[in-house]
């Protein structure tokens, strides 16, 4: 029984139907151009660049001292000369308080988020891409983690270890571990089904040249969306630390801590009171919007 | 390039590829630490030999095993048991050759065009991928890689910087042979490489791989659950059920005078377009069994029409019975099935 | 089903005793010696050594886990360094607090939530989507501690409406179902819910949307079926995710509210890490962390189990 057919002519490529070339070179490329089309993500982004930049460049800007305290202008309401945003209960210049404030808050926010990524990015791709013992080893050791709810682990660790940049920088990283372990290993085995790793391992390579060519691209982008999502929960995670005198001690400028201490300010001057939290509002919104903004465009095929 | 082209070692009456008492059974999960009481006996003793410049047809319903032995040829699985031999060298033994050797000279090609190539990279890069890993310079990788793509009727100009997504379900699959050829292997398993094209496309790319194989002297494995693509392409062809081979030998033999019930009913559910034409076998009776626990002796029992005792109690091997051999107590004599002759010797 | 059930119930022993680990090493990750968060620093040395030996401090530390793990199996979660009295019924009576205000919280979250996240999934204008949208980003978004003191700022300070801190009237002990407590109550409610809130609204939006999207929905419209028929189905469909996603939110509520309750000064569990903390009361540290994290684990437990149960998809292999 033969198939009725022409036979297929060779080399010419004429008979074969060709798609015209599209615009999209390059998947990064095409995530890059969609992100700068929507209004919302470049509105965040906008803002957080201000934001970071205010932090970065703070002691060249010609602020208020941030830490000079003065008993006689304390508590001084919006809009004092002098002082645009007031001070706080010790007489500390507001807006620059406010300003340097954003160094350590952001700090502490990205930072364990990081070092989380790097280590459970690897743990996690390592046990998603090798499976069997190592898999299950790894994963049950970020059960154990997973049995906390974060914020009870995060306040725990920090309670043991003490108050401090350094231990609330541990505590935090160890709190954002398992989470992306989990993802990261969850999308590295998802990845290590697919036909073309398998069509990979067919051809003789070695594993690390087949998770470098193959898996990494296919894996980074949801991970890497993940770990943005998370950023604005280290940034609230810190403050409350802080705010619980966990985390950053006075005398620094954290938005956390400064929640804190003008508590005893609500009734004198509530709006004062509550400026820090805005600031951590702002930027915790920022960063989630982003992080959705991120995912949009990168969920829609080219 | 010359260095990749592998080399025939043992002449044309060594198979090429010899695989014996294969068996690859796969554990259920449940049970603490995921190690299961239970296991998939996805593949059983399974002994098949491919010869040089062939094309060994495998037919089977789905979950009889055919993509697990694709995958145990080609060492994406390791055999719980059971040994391969590559034109007269073990494979992965002291004095054989390496798992990474036989991949140099046996290569596969996937059913879903679109899952077997990474989205994130180029047709050009993808192909020029094992070539390169295998020590290839980047500007020979790059000739290579055009190539490639003109043996399978691609524009290199067009192709080679294009994306998985920016082409079809047909371009696709060409790409997935011409990645399979980069090698420059000997044989070649296409585990249900045409099944998900259209009718049209499937036809053409049947006909490429005709071509091909011809062109540059491969040997191929064709699995399929399409009995007519299957008698167009292949020479012999091997009928599978449940882990196990009910039958295998030319394809003249198989689909013209088919021996084993399960044969004989695949063969006659073929829809015909003659209207007269009106299937007198049996039909397959029954659901397929769980390869969890299949059944004891002949595992097609349960659903064959002429099952007996003898039947659950011994399993049957496969016998030669003249052009072929078929694993089932009814072609041996003196096997104790009613249907079988009462004596006589196996024919030899 | 019961066997399911049992299973994942041994599967939990080795995380349990992973947890009891950590918890154990919290201790001793503190700096300084463990007993000088016990004694003052000038305590003759026969003290301090009595003290050492009372509390195991001495033998080595695979000996002294293993004689916390004996101890605390029997329930007896040692006694407060500050007041005294055994651990187990302090965390009893906050843990109870605590749930009180997590059973207002959540069911004030997820009816809302439910309520708003199928709105925004069936609604066919735009701006009732964005919206919906919008106050779950600010659920998820906004510091909760700082939402409970401009509470507190508006309702208390300013409007002098509503108390500002306290489970009930001053000299109230324990809870009871009257105006008095139940206006303590309204604002940590709030501060609390908004989290959840958010969390489950988006989920709530995002499962009804694919459901709806599924073929079958078309098909039973086909069938003739009305609006109100398809609902239940659409739910039946999303339930099994929701659920899950409460049951997660809900236990990070409980083993979480140290926040908000330390801005209401609400007696329950996370007032008393709190405090634990600030006193370096260890035994209530360890005892507390250790109640919290095997209900969260028990919690996720139920989850996995009615989620089993809802949704025929899941294996119970």
């Amino acid at each position: 029984m033969a198939i009725q057919t022409s036979s297929l002519e060779l080399g010419s490529g004429t008979l074969v139907q060709a798609i015209p070339a599209s615009a999209s070179r390059g998947y990064w490329k095409s995530v890059a151009r969609r992100l700068r089309r929507d209004p919302v993500t470049l509105v965040c982004a906008g803002t957080l660049i201000l934001i970071v930049a205010a932090a970065l460049a703070a002691p060249w800007l010609g602020l208020a001292d941030p830490y000079k305290t003065s008993m006689l202008r304390r508590l001084y309401p919006l809009g004092s000369p002098n002082h645009i945003l007031g001070t706080d209960e010790l007489g500390r210049d507001m807006f620059s308080r406010l300003i340097y404030g954003g160094r350590l808050s952001l700090f502490m926010g990205v930072t364990p988020v990081l070092c989380a990524l790097l280590i459970g990015g690897f743990l996690g791709i390592t046990a998603g891409f090798l499976g069997g013992r190592v898999n299950m080893a790894i994963m049950r050791v970020m059960d154990v983690f997973y049995a906390f709810p974060s914020v009870l682990l995060a306040i725990s660790l920090s309670g043991a270890m003490g108050a401090g940049t350094e231990n609330t920088l541990l505590s935090l990283t160890l709190v954002f571990i398992p989470p992306i372990c989990r993802v990261s290993e969850s999308v590295t085995t998802q990845v290590r089904g697919f036909d073309f790793v398998d069509a990979a391992r067919a051809s003789g390579a070695s594993t690390l040249t087949i998770v470098r060519v193959h898996v990494l691209g296919n894996v980074l982008g949801p991970i890497l969306v993940y770990a943005t999502s998370l950023i604005s929960v280290a940034i609230i995670l810190a403050a409350g630390l802080s705010f619980l005198g966990l985390g950053v001690k006075p005398p620094e400028p954290e938005w956390g801590l400064m929640l804190n201490t003008l508590r005893q300010a609500i009734y004198v001057n509530p709006v004062l009171a509550a400026l820090p939290g805005v600031m951590i509002f702002i930027t915790s919104i920022c960063f989630n919007m982003m992080s959705d903004g991120l995912r949009a465009a990168m969920d829609v095929k080219a | 390039m010359d260095t990749l082209i592998p080399v025939d070692r043992g002449g044309p009456a060594q198979p090429l590829l010899l695989a014996s008492g294969l068996q690859k059974h796969f554990p259920v999960g449940g049970g603490i630490l995921g190690r299961g009481r239970k296991v998939v006996r996805a593949v059983d003793d399974l002994t098949l030999s491919v010869a040089k410049g062939e094309t060994l047809g495998v037919v089977g319903e789905s979950g009889c095993g055919k993509s697990t032995v694709a995958r145990l040829l080609i060492r994406l699985l390791k055999p719980d048991r059971g040994t391969m031999v590559l034109d007269g060298d073990p494979v992965d033994e002291p004095h054989g050759i390496t798992v990474n050797e036989l991949r140099r000279n046996v290569q596969m090609v996937f059913q879903d065009s679109y899952a077997s190539l990474n989205p994130r990279l180029t047709i050009g890069e993808t192909l020029a991928f094992a070539p390169k890993a295998h020590g290839l310079p980047a500007a020979q990788a790059r000739e290579r890689v055009r190539d490639l793509l003109s043996k399978v009727g691609l524009d290199p100009n067009n192709y080679a910087e294009r994306y998985p997504h920016e082409l079809s379900g047909g371009q696709r699959q060409r790409v997935n042979i011409a990645r399979a050829l980069a090698l420059r292997p000997r044989l070649v398993i296409l585990d249900e490489a045409v099944s998900a094209l259209d009718k049209s496309v499937e036809a053409q790319v049947l006909n490429m791989l005709v071509d091909l194989k011809e062109e540059l002297g491969l040997t191929y494995v064709f699995i399929s659950h399409d009995l007519n693509v299957v008698q167009y392409l292949s020479d012999r062809v091997l009928v599978m059920y449940l882990g196990k081979i009910v039958e295998l030998g030319p394809v003249e033999a198989i689909y013209g005078d088919p021996q084993h019930p399960y044969t004989r009913a695949l063969l006659s559910a073929r829809p015909s377009m003659d209207p007269r034409k009106r299937t007198k076998e049996a039909p397959i009776q029954g659901d397929p069994p769980n390869p969890i626990d299949p059944p004891s002796g002949c595992r097609f029992r349960t659903r064959c029409p002429f099952a007996e005792d003898v039947c659950g109690r011994v399993e049957p091997i496969l016998a030669d019975t003249g052009r072929q051999s078929v694993a089932c107590h009814i072609q041996v004599p003196g096997s104790g099935h009613s249907k079988a002759a009462r004596t006589g010797v196996i024919a030899a | 089903m019961l066997l399911y059930a049992l299973r994942r119930l041994i599967y939990l022993v080795p995380v349990a005793l992973g947890v009891s680990l950590l918890v154990f090493a919290l201790v001793h990750l503190a700096p300084g010696d463990p007993i000088s968060a016990i004694v003052p620093p000038d305590a003759p040395k026969e003290v301090i050594d009595k003290l050492k030996e009372y509390y195991g401090f001495d033998k080595p530390l695979p000996v002294q886990y293993f004689r916390w793990l004996a101890v605390t199996l029997t329930g007896d979660l040692g006694n407060s360094i500050g007041t005294g009295r055994p651990v187990a019924s302090e965390v009893a009576s906050a843990f109870g607090n605590t749930i009180i205000l997590a059973i207002a919280a959540t069911t004030l979250a997820f009816t809302l939530a439910v309520i708003l996240g199928t709105a925004a999934a069936y609604a066919k204008s735009r701006i009732v989507d964005r919206l919906v949208t919008l106050i779950s980003l600010v659920g998820v978004s906004v510091p909760h501690f700082w939402l409970a003191i401009v509470l507190v700022i508006i309702f208390a300070v300013e409007l002098g409406a509503l108390p500002p801190m306290g489970m009930g009237p001053e000299n109230s002990t324990g809870w009871r179902f009257d105006r008095a407590h139940l206006a303590h109550m309204v604002l940590p409610t709030i501060a609390l819910s908004v989290i959840p809130l958010g969390v489950v609204t988006r989920t709530v939006r995002s499962t009804i949307k694919e459901t709806l999207s599924m073929e079958f929905v078309t098909a039973l419209q086909a069938k003739g079926m009305n609006d109100r028929q398809i609902l239940r189905h659409v739910l039946k469909n999303a339930a099994p995710t929701c659920l899950a996603v409460m049951g997660l939110q809900a236990g990070n509520l409980i083993g979480g509210s140290i926040l908000i309750e330390t801005v209401f000064a609400w007696p329950g569990t996370g007032f008393l890490l709190n405090s634990a903390i600030f006193r370096r009361d260890l035994p209530i540290l360890q005892g507390t962390t250790l109640v919290l994290a095997g209900f969260f684990m028990l919690l996720n437990l139920t989850v996995d189990v009615i989620q089993t149960m809802v949704d025929p998809r899941i294996k119970r292999g």
